[in-house]
């Protein structure tokens, strides 16, 4: 063996703590060390060139890094080495930053110690390490998208527009997600419908994107550039095919119960398109508020079809799709009304959350735009708004800050000052966080415009005959307040997606301790997920408005199409591999896998690998209870000589 | 669990001996009808008055403390009836749950390893969890589907609400279901949780009894004839709260407490009721709208 071993000084981070010339010189003795050398800055361009200089000069076939951590910089080295000629997979790294000079700082004899046997572990480690090539794992140029709000929809375009197919699923019966319920936006008041529709629109023909709305993803298997997707195409009862989205029946149906859409603030046909410019334009009977489902004695839908679209046996319908990669865009719900009691929130009809108050001020929504409180459709004179509810509450919600509250209060305050110039909108605030382009001059044109804020909490809201009680303390000016409100609209904090957790377990993603979905790295890789092949946009991700939305599902789309740009994949080679001879079926590696990349070879009586899915994670050997399994270049003997190398 | 073996060890606390006569007398009797048995804890002292609430004094949990260890030898449930002594000792029972530190000084100075392993319940839960507000409402005799009744929680019994886990602190409604079991007509209001002023009602002027005024204006104003509640302190500050023209006029709202609604409506004699000395009589209007008879004195 003639292994290099190059020790980095990483300016001080590493030198200034470990006395690097030592570690070199201790080094380089080592049995199988053919030479040991120090540089200031390995990664740069100089260090790479010295490790190249070095492996031609003294014929090298390893080499051991000592430097920062394997996350930051293995596949650099890796690469210098194989430009080089050598394996890439006999080129090793000695953490003698994060896991030395960084948390033994006030230790430098005994840092220096350490770093010492860390490299010696690391050359007894590379004597063991084979030669490997790298997998190669083919890729279906076709994405699924889950969630057609307005982060689904922009990823699925993206993707399609760059040639792709997209598969684009949808829980509810139309796409456009929250953005459909909105009146304006921020900070421009510009309407949302009228900014959406052509989106929806173009989704809805797009000769790329495959729309399965009224359909959900039940189960996720496969691997990147190979998941194979079950979707559940829940009935719709109407056939649409023929169906031409005339609306007879909706005009017709006598069934008359809470919409959704409208957030309980209209009544909706039990056969109903949710709302005018809904994508696709068809109809849903919902079973659960039909008579004909609820007392089998109805069917004038029916009847009034002119083309015989109703088809009340129809069945839900199972999919199998193929995908190489997957974006979840499941998007977000408000903090529920149960949990707000002190605000009598779900309990006094003129108490409403943020989406009620975009439907009131919706020209398509229940008051045709005009704001009338829902009791008893007077126009409210005085409207409190209180904002952080249930957000930045550690005690009774969610220590997080929803984001968009403190900009939508604004606009709905501005919007209904712009409607009722003689009323009085109230906003109690904790912080005004107005960052963003244009935001804080919005907000600031709120005030202008006779908005008056408070700062400070409303401790609760009460019925006294029509009006709503508001007691609530203004702490600029140390006062109490109490304000007899016609009507109240709560910012209630944004929560992930109802489903989102259940999607989670069968995508195996990592979520926050909130539901909301991790990415791999806060900063550096926000849309991507930490499985590879999943990636992550919008709400689904943390609460955001829709120009980040918008930013975030147009990265996710590039990173789709980067990984489609390839021939090939490639995958780690270090992975586990199974000595037959040994191995006796026993099945103990394939509970220990957490990736499903073990199963049992009935016939053989023999438990296989699937190179592809095994992410190297070493349970599986550390679990065989014969020694059968082992891990690529992490070989029992290598841990062994390794541990020998530190305490001997 | 069956009416036989509803035994529980029972702690009075002092003001249900001295102002809160009442209090006690008719939840004794009220309890002995519907077939719980309370047993009063033997020799028990002071139920700590107030938690401390610095959390490096230890000295005040002894007394509350030594009430729970000596109760715990009796049985695993112990019952309370005012909302003071309620709070002191199921917070007192939480940290000797809780906080390891606190639980070893406070046993190694009463001399006792006590755990926290009793279950300190109001005896409003007793009757909604052990007896059930169906067989309560079973029980009752008189009718007062003419009675409008107002709860009032105040702060004792609800909060801090993850210590005492009564009810929502929000929205509390165990007090409206009792009331509903009896057959009273619920009356909703927005001060039912709201402060009574506690022991600021001992400082003389506006501050003092401005609080008490206006949940009892709340509950006027929406109809209650009577305000009902758990806490002797409430019950006081109400009352006195009504001190004057009102009082003596007869258009006070009486302030009375679960147990001599329970009582009234289980039949019991009228003496068990203890309403001497209530600034507002009860006795009139509880007789005019005929939930109790006639002749008797208040």
């Amino acid at each position: 063996m003639r292994t290099g071993v190059f020790v980095c000084w990483c300016g001080l981070n590493i030198g200034g703590v470990v006395d690097v010339p030592r570690v070199v010189q201790e080094i380089s003795g080592y049995p199988g060390v053919a030479r040991a050398v120090d540089y200031r800055y390995m990664c740069s361009d100089p260090g790479q060139q010295l490790i190249k200089d070095t492996i031609r000069e003294e014929r090298l076939d390893s080499v051991v890094i000592a430097a920062c951590s394997p996350g930051m910089h293995e596949a650099t080295f890796q690469s210098v080495a194989e430009s080089a000629g050598v394996n890439p997979y006999r080129c090793e790294i000695a953490n003698i930053r994060e896991q030395c000079s960084w948390p033994h700082q006030n230790e430098p004899g005994e840092a220096t110690r350490k770093a010492i046997e860390l490299v010696r572990a690391a050359v007894e480690k590379v004597r063991g390490d084979e030669a490997l090539s790298a997998l190669s794992i083919s890729v279906t140029r076709r994405a699924l998208v889950i969630g057609a709000g307005i982060a689904g929809m922009q990823a699925a375009l993206d993707i399609a527009e760059a040639g792709h197919e997209v598969v684009l699923v949808e829980r509810l019966p139309h796409i456009g997600g929250h953005m459909a319920q909105l009146s304006e936006t921020f900070p421009t008041l510009d309407c949302s419908q009228c900014i959406l529709t052509p989106k929806t629109s173009e989704v809805g023909r797009h000769p790329r994107i495959r729309l399965l709305t009224n359909s959900e993803v039940e189960s996720v298997s496969g691997y990147v550039g190979n998941f194979t997707v079950r979707i559940r195409r829940r009935a719709t009862y109407v056939n649409w095919d023929l169906c031409t989205g005339c609306g007879l029946c909706t005009e017709k149906c006598p069934s008359k119960t809470p919409s959704a859409f409208e957030r309980g603030l209209a009544k909706e046909p039990a056969i109903t398109i949710a709302f005018p410019q809904a994508v696709p334009h068809k109809p849903v009977i919902r079973a659960e508020a039909c008579r004909h489902f609820t007392s089998g004695r109805c069917g004038v839908c029916e009847k009034v079809c002119p083309v015989g679209a109703i088809d009340f046996e129809q069945q839900d319908l199972v999919l199998e799709e193929k995908v190489g990669a997957i974006v979840v865009a499941t998007g977000y719900d408000l903090h529920p009304k149960a949990k707000v009691g002190e605000y009598g929130y779900g309990v006094y009809p003129d108490v409403i959350d943020g989406l009620e108050f975009e439907r009131l001020n919706s020209a398509s929504g229940p008051t045709q735009g005009e704001i009338r409180r829902p009791s008893d459709g007077k126009v409210p004179k005085e409207v409190v708004f209180i904002q952080c509810v249930g957000s930045r509450d550690q005690e009774n919600g969610y220590p997080y800050c929803s984001k968009i509250c403190c900009m939508y209060t604004a606009k709905h305050a501005r919007l209904y000052k712009h409607k009722v110039p003689d009323g009085q909108p109230y906003v109690f605030y904790m912080d005004v966080r107005a960052g963003g382009k244009g935001y804080e001059e919005f907000v600031q044109q709120a005030t202008d415009e006779g908005v008056l804020y408070l700062r400070g909490r409303v401790a609760r809201v009460f019925q006294d005959g029509d009006k709503l009680v508001v007691f609530g303390v203004d702490t600029l000016s140390g006062k109490k307040v109490e304000i007899h409100a016609d009507m109240v609209v709560l910012a209630t904090a944004v929560v992930p997606a109802s489903g989102a957790k259940e999607l989670a377990r069968a995508l195996k993603m990592a979520t926050d301790q909130y539901g909301f979905f991790s990415e791999a790295h806060p900063k550096l890789r926000p849309v991507e997920s930490l499985t590879r092949g999943i990636y992550i946009a919008g709400c689904a991700q943390a609460p955001k408005d829709i120009p980040d939305t918008v930013t975030q599902a147009g990265s996710a789309a590039a990173k789709v199409l980067a990984l489609f740009s390839a021939e090939r994949l490639s995958h780690s080679p270090t992975v586990a591999a199974v000595d037959e001879e040994l191995c006796s079926g026993c099945g103990v590696c394939v509970e220990a896998c957490a990736y499903d990349a073990r199963t049992l070879d009935v016939r053989r009586r023999v438990a296989v690998v699937n190179d592809v899915l095994c992410e190297g994670c070493g349970a599986c050997a550390v679990a065989c209870p014969n020694g059968a399994t082992r891990q690529k270049n992490m070989a029992r003997s290598q841990v062994l000589s390794m541990i020998d190398a530190v305490v001997g | 669990m069956r009416p036989s073996e509803m035994g529980y060890p029972y702690f009075p606390g002092c003001t249900l001996r001295a102002k809160a006569r009442g209090f006690e007398s008719s939840a004794l009797a009220s309890a002995r009808v519907l077939g719980i048995h309370l047993e009063e804890l033997p020799n028990w002292q002071c139920c700590g008055a107030t938690f401390p609430l610095q959390v490096d004094n230890s000295f005040p949990l002894v007394s509350p403390a030594r009430t729970l260890a000596s109760a715990r030898k009796m049985g695993e449930r112990l019952v309370t009836l005012c909302s003071a002594c309620y709070n002191v000792l199921k917070r007192t029972n939480h940290v000797m749950r809780t906080e390891a530190d606190r639980r070893d000084k406070v046993n190694a100075f009463i001399e006792e390893g006590y755990r926290g392993d009793l279950e300190v319940v109001h005896f409003l839960e007793v009757l909604r969890d052990d007896l059930g507000f169906d067989a309560l409402a079973r029980s009752a005799k008189v009718p007062l589907s003419g009675l409008a009744a107002a709860p009032y929680y105040g702060c004792l019994l609800l909060r801090p609400a993850d210590e005492l886990a009564f009810d929502d602190p929000e929205a509390p409604h165990i007090l409206e279901d009792f009331l509903s079991a009896l057959g009273c007509r619920v009356v909703d209001h927005p001060y039912k949780i709201e402060c009574c002023g506690s022991y600021v009602a001992l400082e003389p002027g506006e501050l003092a009894s401005g609080p008490s005024r206006m949940v009892v204006e709340s509950a006027r104003a929406r109809g209650a004839q009577v305000i009902i509640t758990s806490c002797p302190l409430c019950q006081y500050n109400l009352d006195v709260s009504q001190q004057g023209a009102c009082g003596r006029n007869g258009a006070g709202v009486p302030v009375i407490y679960f147990t001599q609604l329970l009582a009234i409506a289980l039949g019991l004699p009228e003496d068990v009721l203890g309403f001497e000395g209530h600034v507002i009589s009860p006795g009139p209007l509880l007789r005019s709208v005929g939930a109790m008879g006639s002749e008797a004195t208040a």
